[in-house]
Parts: C-alpha cells; sequence; structure tokens
C-alpha cells in the first residue's frame, strides 16, 4: 500500500471508531438531561437514580469520544496537507468554530456537572448539563456543516488560485446537505441511546425478577422507566430516521447521483426504476453488469423523485458523463503521485457502497423491531423471563451502532474518486472538486504513517476493550447506594455506603469523584 | 492592524493561553509520583484539576483549529513536517484523558495507581512534545520552497525541539507546583512550596532561552524588553515564593510565560514556519492566510464567542475556588 492507502485506511478507522462513542455522547447525553430535568422537576428518587446510573455510562463513554476527537482534529493537516491547502478558506473555520463555540460548552460545563452536585444550586446544576449536551449537539452541526461542504460545496467561487474562496458564509452554514445530515445524524444518535437503554433496562428486570426482588420498589421503576423511555425514543427515532433519510436521499440523487446509483448497483438508466433488495454476482469487480439483484419495481424512482415513473441514471451512464467533464485520466501532475495520468474510476467501490446501505437499513429496522418487542413485553407491568428475549435485546445494543457506521462509510467511500465533490447545481467552470489521490501529505513516508496507523490501532483496540469491560461492568453492578443521593458526602463523614469500606483508605475523599462515574 | 496580524496574535494568544491553563495540569500530573507520598495526596492532587482539566484541553484544540482556520499554510506545513511527534502528542492527550475518568471505575488500589502512572505519563508526552512543535516552528523546520520537510521522518527533531520540550516540561512543573501551593493546604502545600522554591530559577532557562534565541534572530527593542520582563518575572517569583506568598507567586509565574511567550510569537511575526534550509522558503502569514472575508467571519464569531467563553471558564474557576485538603473531619471538600 502506498502512502495515500495507508492514510485513508488510518482516516476510515480512526474516524468510524470516534463515532461509535459520538452518538452514544449524544443520545444519551439528551436523555440524560431529560431525566436529570424530571428529578429537578418532580424530586421523585427514580429520576435521581436513572440520572445517576446512565450519567455514569455517559461519562466513561463521553471521555473516549473526547480523547478520540482530538485525532480528528489533527489528521487533516498530518496525512492530508494538499487538502487542508485546498479547502483552508472554509474548511478550517468551521473547526475552530466548532471548538470555540461547542467544545468549550461540552467540557467545562461538563466537568461543572460532575464536579458540583450538592455545591452549586440545583437548577444550575441541571443547567451545567444542558449546557454541555447543547454543546455536544453545536459540535456535531459543525462537523457536519464541514463535511457536507465537501459533498455538496456551495457559498464559494473558484480562486485566482484554483482554490475555493469562500463568498457566503451562510450559505456554508445552511447548506441543504448539513441540514439533511445533521438531523439524520441526531435522530440516529437517539436510536443509539435508546436500544442502550432498553438492552440494559430488560436485563436488569430479567436479572431482579429471576433474584426475586421486589416489583414495586424504586429500583424496579428505575429499570422499567428506562426500557419504557428508551423504546419509545427508539421508535419515534426511527420513523424521524426514516423520513430524514429519505429527505437526505433525495439531495444525494440530485447531487451526487453516482453514490445513489451505486448504492442500488443500477447498471443501466431505468424509467420507473427499481429498488435492489438482494445483489449476487460480482460486485467486486466494480463491473457493474456482473451485478444482479432482487429488485422492487418502481420503488427506486420513488426514493428519488417521489413518484413511481421517473427515470434514475444507471451507473454506466453516469461514469461517462463524468469522465467527459472531469476527465478519462487524472492530469499528469506529480502532486497524484503514482496515479499521475492514470484512469479514472469514478464508480465508488460497488460492494462497499452497495452493502454499507442495506447494513445501515437493515440494523436500523432490526433496532426498531427490538424496542417494540421491549414496549410489548413489558406492558402493563410485565416482565419478561425470555432468556433469548432479553439477552437479543441486549445484543441488538450493537446494532444503532453498526447502522451509524455503516451509514458514514457509505456516504464516505460513495463520494470515491473526489474528495470534495462537484458541486452540479452551478456551471462546470465554477465548480471545485479535489481528488483524493492528490489530498495526501506529500512530504511524509508511508513508514510515518503505517507507524501512526499501528500505534493509535492497537490503542483503540485496546481502549475499546477497557470500555466496554467498564460499561459491562456498570450494567452488571445496576443502580449502587452510591447514586440514591444527591450529594456526596463529607470527607470523614460516616455517610458513606458503600460496598466494602477498608480501613486506613482514603476513599472518603475520592468519592467527590467517584460518585459520578 | 490588518487582519492577518490580528489572526496571528489571536493564535499567538491561544497557544499561550493553552500554555497557561493545561500547563498547571501537566505540571501537578508531572509531579504526582514526585509530591505525592501516599495514595492520599495524589488524590487530591488530581482533585485540584479534577473540573478544569478538560476545559483547558480544549485551548490546544482551539489553537490547532484556529492555525488551520486563518493559516492552513501553517498547518499544513508544520504538521505533517512534525509527523510523529504530533502522533505521539495525541496518543499522550488519548490516554491521559481516559485516565482521568476511567482511573475512578474501580476501588482497586492497583487500577488506581496503574491510571496514576497514564495520566503522569501522558501529561508528560503531551508537554514535551507540544513544546518540540512550538520551538520547532519558531526556530525552523527543513522545508523547501512548497512547504514539504526534507530529510525524513526525523529531520524535523534537532536541538530546538529539544530544547522547546525541556521549556514546556520545566515551565509546567513549577507551574504545577505554585497550583498546588495555591489550591491545597496541609503537608502537600508546603512540600509544593519547597519544590517550586528549589526549581524555578533552573526551570525557566529553557523557555528563557527559546525565547531569546527568537528574539536574537528577529526581535525587536519591544520584543526584547519583554524578554528582559520576563527574566525579571522568575527572579520575583522566586522572592515571592520564598515569602510565601503564593498568589503572586503564581502571578510572577504566569507573567514569565506571558512576557516570553510574546516575545517568541511577536520576534517571528510575520514568519510563521521558519525554513533551516533557506530563509527564503519561510512561510509567512500573506502566504499561509485565507481570504480577508474568511477572517472578517471568524473575526466576528470569535468577538462575540471569546468573552463568553473566558467568562464562563472563570466563573467555574470561581465556583472550585476553594482550598482542598485530605485531612479527614475538615469542612466539605468544594466550596
Amino acid at each position: 500500500m502506498d502512502v495515500l492507502d495507508i492514510a485513508r485506511w488510518q482516516f476510515g478507522i480512526t474516524t468510524v471508531y470516534h463515532f461509535l462513542m459520538v452518538p452514544l455522547t449524544i443520545g444519551l447525553g439528551i436523555l440524560v438531561a431529560v431525566m436529570h430535568t424530571l428529578w429537578v422537576r418532580t424530586g421523585k428518587p427514580e429520576w435521581l437514580r436513572m440520572t445517576r446510573f446512565w450519567g455514569r455510562v455517559y461519562l466513561v463513554n463521553f471521555v473516549l469520544g473526547v480523547a478520540t476527537g482530538l485525532v480528528q482534529e489533527f489528521q487533516f493537516g498530518l496525512a492530508w496537507s494538499e487538502y487542508s491547502r485546498f479547502v483552508g478558506d472554509v474548511f478550517g473555520s468551521l473547526l475552530a468554530m466548532e471548538a470555540l463555540l461547542a467544545f468549550f460548552l461540552e467540557s467545562t460545563f461538563l466537568g461543572l456537572w460532575i464536579f458540583g452536585w450538592g455545591r452549586i444550586p440545583k437548577k444550575l446544576h441541571l443547567a451545567a448539563l444542558w449546557a454541555a449536551v447543547i454543546g455536544s449537539i453545536v459540535s456535531a452541526y459543525f462537523i457536519i456543516a464541514a463535511n457536507s461542504w465537501m459533498q455538496h460545496p456551495v457559498g464559494v467561487t473558484v480562486g485566482e488560485d484554483g482554490r475555493p474562496q469562500q463568498v457566503d458564509f451562510l450559505a456554508v452554514l445552511t447548506n441543504n446537505t448539513a441540514l439533511a445530515a445533521f438531523s439524520h445524524a441526531i435522530v440516529a444518535a437517539l436510536m443509539v441511546a435508546g436500544a442502550l437503554l432498553v438492552g440494559i433496562g430488560l436485563y436488569r428486570l430479567r436479572k431482579r425478577k429471576l433474584a426475586g426482588a421486589p416489583t414495586t420498589d424504586v429500583d424496579d421503576t428505575v429499570w422499567r422507566r428506562s426500557v419504557r423511555l428508551g423504546g419509545y425514543v427508539s421508535l419515534a427515532a426511527f420513523v424521524l430516521v426514516a423520513v430524514t433519510g429519505d429527505w437526505q436521499g433525495k439531495l444525494m440523487y440530485a447531487q451526487q447521483p453516482l453514490k445513489m446509483s451505486s448504492a442500488e448497483a443500477l447498471c443501466e438508466t431505468e424509467a420507473p426504476a427499481p429498488f435492489s433488495v438482494f445483489a449476487w454476482g460480482k460486485l467486486g469487480s466494480n463491473e457493474c453488469d456482473d451485478v444482479h439483484s432482487w429488485t422492487v419495481p418502481g420503488l427506486l424512482s420513488f426514493l428519488a423523485h417521489s413518484d413511481f415513473e421517473t427515470a434514475v441514471p444507471g451507473v454506466n451512464e453516469l461514469q461517462e458523463e463524468y469522465a467527459a467533464v472531469y476527465g478519462e485520466t487524472y492530469p499528469d501532475d506529480p502532486s497524484f503521485g503514482d496515479r499521475a495520468g492514470q484512469e479514472i474510476d469514478y464508480t465508488p467501490v460497488l460492494a462497499v457502497t452497495y452493502w454499507s446501505f442495506r447494513l445501515m437499513i437493515g440494523m436500523g429496522a432490526v433496532s426498531a423491531g427490538v424496542a417494540a418487542y421491549a414496549l410489548w413485553v413489558t406492558r402493563r407491568g410485565r416482565v419478561p423471563t425470555s432468556r433469548i428475549g432479553v439477552y437479543g435485546a441486549l445484543l441488538a445494543v450493537c446494532a444503532p451502532f453498526v447502522a451509524n457506521a455503516a451509514g458514514w462509510v457509505f456516504t464516505e467511500m460513495g463520494r470515491q474518486p473526489f474528495v470534495v465533490y462537484p458541486n452540479p447545481d452551478v456551471p462546470v467552470d465554477e465548480q471545485v472538486w479535489f481528488f483524493t489521490a492528490q489530498a495526501v501529505s506529500p512530504g511524509i513516508t508511508a513508514a510515518e504513517v503505517w507507524t501512526s496507523l499501528i500505534s493509535l490501532g492497537l490503542l483503540y483496540g485496546a481502549l475499546a476493550v477497557v470500555e466496554l469491560f467498564l460499561l459491562v461492568r456498570l450494567a452488571r453492578r445496576g443502580v449502587t447506594t452510591g447514586d440514591t443521593t444527591p450529594t456526596p458526602p463529607a470527607v470523614g463523614s460516616s455517610r458513606r455506603d458503600d460496598d466494602d469500606p477498608r480501613p486506613g483508605d482514603d476513599r472518603a475523599d475520592d468519592d467527590v469523584l467517584s460518585f459520578a462515574y | 492592524m490588518d487582519l492577518q496580524t490580528l489572526w496571528f496574535a489571536a493564535v499567538a494568544v491561544l497557544w499561550t493561553g493553552f500554555l497557561l491553563l493545561e500547563g498547571f495540569d501537566f505540571g501537578v500530573a508531572a509531579l504526582l509520583p514526585v509530591l505525592g507520598r501516599r495514595t492520599a495526596d495524589r488524590h487530591l492532587m488530581l482533585r485540584t484539576i479534577g473540573p478544569v482539566w478538560d476545559g483547558n484541553e480544549v485551548w490546544l484544540i482551539t489553537a490547532a483549529g484556529a492555525v488551520f482556520a486563518a493559516f492552513p499554510g501553517w498547518y499544513a506545513t508544520w504538521l505533517p513536517a512534525l509527523y510523529l511527534p504530533f502522533v505521539l502528542v495525541l496518543l499522550g492527550l488519548i490516554v491521559r484523558a481516559v485516565a482521568f475518568e476511567w482511573r475512578h471505575s474501580s476501588h482497586d488500589p492497583r487500577w488506581d495507581a496503574a491510571w496514576t502512572r497514564v495520566i503522569t505519563g501522558g501529561s508528560l508526552v503531551a508537554a514535551a512534545g507540544v513544546g518540540a512543535a512550538l520551538a520547532a516552528t519558531t526556530l525552523g523546520l527543513p522545508i523547501d520552497a512548497d512547504g514539504n520537510r526534507v530529510g525524513g521522518a526525523f529531520a524535523g527533531l534537532g536541538w530546538s525541539a529539544l530544547l522547546g520540550a525541556a521549556a514546556v516540561v520545566g515551565y509546567s512543573l513549577v507551574h504545577g507546583a505554585l497550583f498546588l501551593a495555591l489550591k491545597t493546604d496541609g503537608p502537600l502545600r508546603r512540600r509544593a512550596r519547597a519544590f517550586a522554591l528549589r526549581w524555578s530559577p533552573v526551570a525557566a532557562l529553557p523557555l528563557l532561552a527559546w525565547a531569546g534565541l527568537v528574539q536574537l534572530r528577529s526581535g525587536t527593542a519591544l520584543t526584547g524588553a519583554l524578554w528582559l520582563v520576563a527574566a525579571l518575572a522568575v527572579v520575583v517569583t522566586w522572592t515571592r515564593v520564598r515569602l510565601d506568598r503564593e498568589g503572586q507567586a503564581f502571578a510572577g509565574w504566569a507573567t514569565v510565560l506571558l512576557a516570553s511567550a510574546a516575545t517568541l510569537f511577536g520576534s517571528a511575526y510575520p514568519v510563521v514556519v521558519s525554513s533551516t534550509v533557506d530563509p527564503a522558503f519561510d512561510v509567512t502569514i500573506a502566504e499561509a492566510s485565507v481570504s480577508d472575508y474568511t477572517l472578517t467571519v471568524m473575526t466576528w464569531v470569535a468577538a462575540v464567542g471569546l468573552p463568553v467563553v473566558l467568562a464562563y471558564q472563570a466563573w467555574t474557576y470561581w465556583v472550585f475556588r476553594r482550598r482542598l485538603t485530605a485531612e479527614p473531619q475538615s469542612e466539605p471538600v468544594v466550596a
């Protein structure tokens, strides 16, 4: 593999990994803030315990999201310096604004929330959490606006140096691609959080029932509420995921037709165009005509244009159109490295686009199904004891994570070979575009990128193991006594009631922190 | 003042703010095995920075983001030229961040001790790496006319990088000690003070040397005067520590950084990456900058956003303003 390939793998791995933490941070953050609000408003103990328990889960995950997000801020410069130079007039300012307007809010107020229990007025303490959660959401908006500008560059003209020059910042911020992608990402994040509440909640309920625990105490309410809240949130979010996804799909047909036709492995232009349910043949050859699939007639026309008649252009035709406009081969320029002068394949990797698109939809549907199951088996005070059902729901916590990752893999792989996709709404001579092949840093060596890929990969793997271990342990422990009081114990007092106090240790003073974890 | 100069100043302020705030986080973390004799001491030390380290770290992200946003030519030259040191900084920051939070997840003392060591190690690596990177960009990197590094993966790591690493680590150690003297009470406070008294004159030397070198290369009378202020502030800090005036000592030590950074950035201006290959290859703010339109937009956003950020960050320090102590039977630990 050359520097370009290694750098692409590194970006893909680190970004997908980062985006395992992000949706949980956003989704669970919103739900914990809702729980905390309900506790402040009603004073009911179950909402406090839910806030504390789910707050711990939130924090264990939050910090890994923050830590892996650091890499994102730097790797555009490290491995993609030519890209950074090219898009500098637009892209960097969005990242800087994300840091200034969102990250400060998020991290400062989260610190205040963690350490503020019992120390600042109740409502101010609640406001601190909301400020942190809003910070996460604002952060998502800026980074998605940056990504959407790469998918659909707006608000720029071609500068004298051939690079995009920003002329309309508001157009960049209100890019319709960004609005659709942002809303889709936020509701998808809620599906992740909902699935976690459902999975762990059902597991705890079943465990309590098998242990003969009372079904009327506060802890029972905690888990029942968690399952019901998670189930309803998942189902509602699923509907919204479909609505926003449809919006995004229609934009994609207009803005990046090759991405969507590749998602369907639709070779020839068809009217009405069918939706493929399952494909076989040689997707891997990237020759569209080697692929066969079972289809639903007319459905693709509907997804693209809201009717069952209109033609949808096929991959083969689009490939020729793009080659005619953007060139049959890469320019014979040293900035393209080994790829200079070689033929350009405008079709993304079909096997990846086709299956990641289906994985995204399929896993989203699995999550919705599990949520419906959970609501059904817990109706009117029932508790499920089915091992398959409950452990299935626990396993299905993975489903919306996979769906999120698959969605990003689809949208990022689907826009290849471009890193900045030409905007078809403007005349060709006013378009800006940039090939991935010319984006990589020219000065760095393969050995350097291998070193970072391997060291980051190993570290990320190890951290994933620890995070999973911590989350599993939290789930197994459930609500602990530390979750039942909003005030941290005074140092040295006997108000602490943890499981096994050992003489002579200093856990009391450290509890100031540990209550939150 | 033109917008490019304004943004050069803004970037300088952000890096300085990062070193000033995260500096004591790094220092406290690095001093854990030195001043934290008992587990209780180490926990107390970590509690002084617990609520604020994450907010302080955002200064780094904002500083790097502002470099990218205002001077992509700087960002795209500087980072790949120091690819491996930056990756090392990232690895250090990642393990440090998770260690801060995950440390609390078990009451097993070995678990706690292991993560505490990770905090120390990660902080030292990050502090040294950031120092090396900043020194390399001001003292010189082997870059050609296109801003690409020549000479292989380690070509950017010369004596200047080592000097910068020593400068930030040295500064942070005393900064952390003074922060602990200000934020804690009891034996730890006394030990922290003693550490600052012993090491402050030595610890400032690499920073003063670095600033002095940039001053000698391209400084003005004003930046020269600022360098003298920095040197004088070291003396003032030392005398204040001797008199047990912790607040004044902390302010004095902060002045060391502020004046040194002003010397550094002021002397380097308008060069953002200095080339050791040929001064003609130096990257200046004019070559590296984005358009005036984008700078104008960012100026408005920063003019509204930055005061708000400063206000609420200052407020969190006020909320957690009380001294902490590890002694039992005391008042509740934080106000």
